[in-house]
């Protein structure tokens, strides 16, 4: 056994069998001792997890890392750190870069620019070449370095054939398409949620149907091939009631949903600030209600960020003019939290953001990760890789644009305050965020 | 005026909507001078800005601007720095560097001029069109337009009417609502003085949503003209896309224009505005269009006075032709 170099003492360890007050101890990277009481042999870091929650290390499913190409609105390393600030171990770095993740050396190189991150980066591919919707992308070649989720967020798959063909392709190859569900006919020359609020401000809307439409034509096309899909940011209570009808059907499908979907509406964008402006958009109460009802049911497997960074320039224009997007990590646990706790528990909440996302994400200790990478998602025992968070629900996280750690500042919640903060971060056994301040 | 901005209709309220109309029939009667010029906005510096091309409205700001001794500054976006890259924030802070007063914008985006009031740091920003938003100078002098009317077929001043005249006036609008900002701006106008606003449209030209809007809904365009003491017509909007949203201009204007047929069915004293510019033939016939019914010039004209009486509330000064001493700014 390796000797202990890290003991987190006196928080509550959210394990598989549920809630426990154990400090932990940590060595070599992984989980050496659970116990009510852990001696810290001299020369180990110790830290205070006193009224603080110790589950395992938050993965995100859906990170806009923008490099290659966007690099004034974040890097790897940047986001990876903003992740680690949230209480991230690991996230998933969306395709759609300059170039796109559509071939092998793309996602070799952001993989290598990942290594020795704050959190792990693992790498999502494009489902079409040049993410254009007209030919497959290299499913095989990406797949070999550990590839297994494959996307072109930032718009869906349009053409139902090339979709149920590549369905059809994936199902050999043990990896997951990821849709971005919108309609492109239905949602174009959209800016906002199509409804009370677009109609009365004058923006072109996004009727919730853009997304429903291809939710209701996915679903068929696992009905048809058998292949699994994942369902990324379900916005609306349509959307959230076919997949639901669909895993009652024991269809394997999945969903994610962002924390802004469970908090803010599109009256928000009264003031036209492009701040708020998203895609899929922020949409009514009975539908943040519907996203949320989603998470309690287990009809959405996984809150997941769409960290989206946009630089200032690009957001300081006119509304329809604007890109969409908003930053996530550094805000989503405090979020969900807030939303979720009063319906569900400590692990509950840590499963949508650890557990489940990495086993969609095909990130456990029982899958084939990408080369160097750790186990995530726990569970937090005996010989797990040494991924936690540490979180405290009795302080608050208050959003000051200015002191995030992203290289972008389009966090919708400027000025507000949460319930419970992240106070730290333990990577693959080190300790890279300690009382919410990054460690390198 | 409370707001420093005109950017909605709402900024001013029943009571705002007649400070305006009350202002704008004093500078009506200064347009009716030989030398229709005052020196109430002397030494003060007005930029126009239109980000989308206008004809009427930019040349209606800039006449009441000068009739009020204002300087006129003129952004002719085409061959600026705009298309050299620059971003409508940096444009805006350029301008009022050079220590403009009021910002007069016009810009395809809905609410850029919402935007451009919270960069500015002093100018006064008024709204000439955003997008499908609004456009609230246009519903001000049809509001303004109506009263004049009504007040001269009664035979009085319309200051003397003062808003009264609009309780329970039915105010029926026909045409693209959907892309209309002068449709957001009227409904928003005519209802906060107490008219009662009836849209009509085929399905497609209305909002997706309607919820919230003090209106009622024509099930029957006939019906609802034989009932209507004005009728608001409005373009429509083929430069924004919306020929597509109807199967053809002939279709559109057999269910939705006002033909003389139609125009038969209007009661005897009703009023038709349009903001114009017109397409005869497509929402207007001809005929309909030439008729003393039709105050489409009248609109027009009135336009530089309400629109000085906008400059003049926003940026202070002494009313002319009277004694009284008034600084809103």
């Amino acid at each position: 056994m390796p000797d202990v170099d890290l003991v987190i003492r006196g928080g509550t360890v959210v394990g598989p069998d549920g809630l426990a007050r154990r400090d932990v101890a940590v060595g070599g990277g992984v989980v050496v001792g659970l116990a009510e009481s852990v001696d810290a042999p001299s020369g180990a870091l110790v830290l205070d997890a006193g009224g603080c929650l110790v589950g395992p290390g938050l993965v995100d499913l859906h990170t806009h890392l923008r490099q290659p190409g966007r690099e004034e609105a974040e890097t790897i390393e940047s986001g990876a750190r903003a992740a680690a600030l949230g209480g991230y171990t690991a996230v998933v770095a969306m395709p759609n870069t300059d170039p796109p993740i559509d071939a092998a050396g793309v996602a070799a190189e952001v993989l290598a620019l990942g290594a020795g991150c704050l959190a792990e980066v693992a790498v999502a591919g494009a489902i079409t070449a040049g993410r254009a919707g007209t030919a497959l992308a290299p499913f095989g070649e990406l797949a070999a370095l550990g590839v297994t989720l494959f996307t072109d967020d930032g718009a869906g798959v349009q053409d139902g054939a090339l979709m149920r063909r590549a369905l059809d392709y994936a199902k050999g190859l043990g990896v997951t398409l990821a849709q971005h569900c919108e309609d492109a006919c239905l949602a174009a020359g959209g800016a906002m949620h199509e409804g009370c609020w677009s109609s009365r401000l004058g923006i072109p809307g996004v009727p919730a149907a853009a997304e429903e439409a291809m939710v209701a034509r996915d679903i068929a096309l696992v009905r048809l091939t058998g292949a699994r899909v994942h369902f990324l940011h379900l916005s609306t209570a349509g959307s959230v009631e076919l997949v639901r009808q669909a895993k009652r059907e024991g269809l394997p499908v999945t969903a994610e949903a962002a924390p802004h979907h469970m908090l803010l509406t599109h009256a928000v964008v009264e003031g036209y600030d492009p701040v708020f402006k998203v895609n899929p958009p922020l949409r009514t109460d009975e539908d943040v209600a519907a996203v949320v009802a989603g998470l309690v049911d287990g009809t959405i497997d996984a809150v997941a960020t769409d960290h989206a960074p946009h630089a200032p320039e690009t957001k300081d224009v006119p509304f329809d003019e604007a890109p969409p997007g908003m930053l996530g990590l550094q805000t989503a646990l405090p979020i969900a939290w807030e939303v979720l706790s009063p319906h569900l528990g400590p692990e509950r909440v840590f499963a949508l953001m650890s557990a489940q996302p990495a086993a969609i994400a095909r990130l456990t200790a029982t899958d084939a990760r990408p080369a160097g990478h750790s186990a995530q998602g726990g569970p937090l025992e005996e010989g797990a890789a040494a991924n936690l968070c540490v979180f405290d629900p009795a302080a608050t996280t208050v959003v000051d644009p200015a002191r995030l750690a992203s290289r972008s500042r389009n966090t919708p919640y400027a000025g507000r305050t949460f319930a419970g903060a992240v106070r730290h971060t333990v990577t693959r056994g080190e300790a890279v965020v300690i009382d919410a301040a990054a460690q390198r | 005026m409370t707001s420093p901005h005109l950017l909605s209709v709402a900024d001013l309220g029943p009571a705002g909507i007649a400070e305006v109309l009350r202002v704008a029939e004093v500078f009506a009667e200064v347009e009716r001078r030989s030398m229709p010029k005052v020196p109430t906005l002397r030494g003060k510096v007005v930029a126009t800005l239109f980000f989308e091309e206008s004809t009427r409205t930019r040349l209606s700001f800039e006449t009441a601007a000068k009739r009020l001794s204002a300087d006129v500054l003129s952004l002719a976006v085409a061959g600026s720095s705009v298309k050299k890259g620059e971003s409508l924030r940096d444009t805006v802070e350029t301008v009022e560097a050079m220590g403009i007063d009021a910002v007069i914008i016009r810009h395809s985006s809905a609410g850029a001029p919402h935007q451009v009031a919270r960069w500015v740091e002093r100018a006064h920003v008024v709204n000439a069109g955003d997008g499908w938003h609004e456009h609230p100078t246009q519903a001000l002098l049809d509001c303004f337009t109506v009263r004049q009317v009504l007040a001269e077929r009664k035979g009085v001043a319309p200051e003397e009417l003062g808003v009264a005249c609009f309780e329970d006036l039915r105010v029926l609008v026909i045409g693209d609502i959907r892309h209309s900002r002068v449709a957001r701006s009227e409904v928003l106008a005519y209802t906060a003085l107490g008219a009662h606003v009836t849209l009509a449209a085929p399905g497609s030209l209305l909002p997706p949503s309607l919820e919230g809007w003090p209106v009622e809904v024509a099930t029957d365009l006939d019906d609802a003209l034989g009932d209507a003491d004005v009728v608001s017509l409005l373009r429509l909007q083929a430069e924004r896309g919306s020929g597509s949203f109807v199967p053809s201009l002939r279709e559109y204007t057999a269910g939705w224009g006002l033909t003389a047929r139609r125009a038969g069915r209007l009661a005897e004293h009703a009023i038709v505005t349009h903001p114009g510019p017109m397409v005869r033939g497509v929402e207007i016939a001809s005929d309909v269009a030439d008729m003393p019914r039709t105050v489409v010039t009248q609109q027009v004209a009135n336009g530089v006075a309400v629109r000085m009486a906008i400059l003049f509330l926003l940026l202070g000064g002494e009313l002319p032709g009277s004694s009284e001493v008034r600084s809103v700014a």
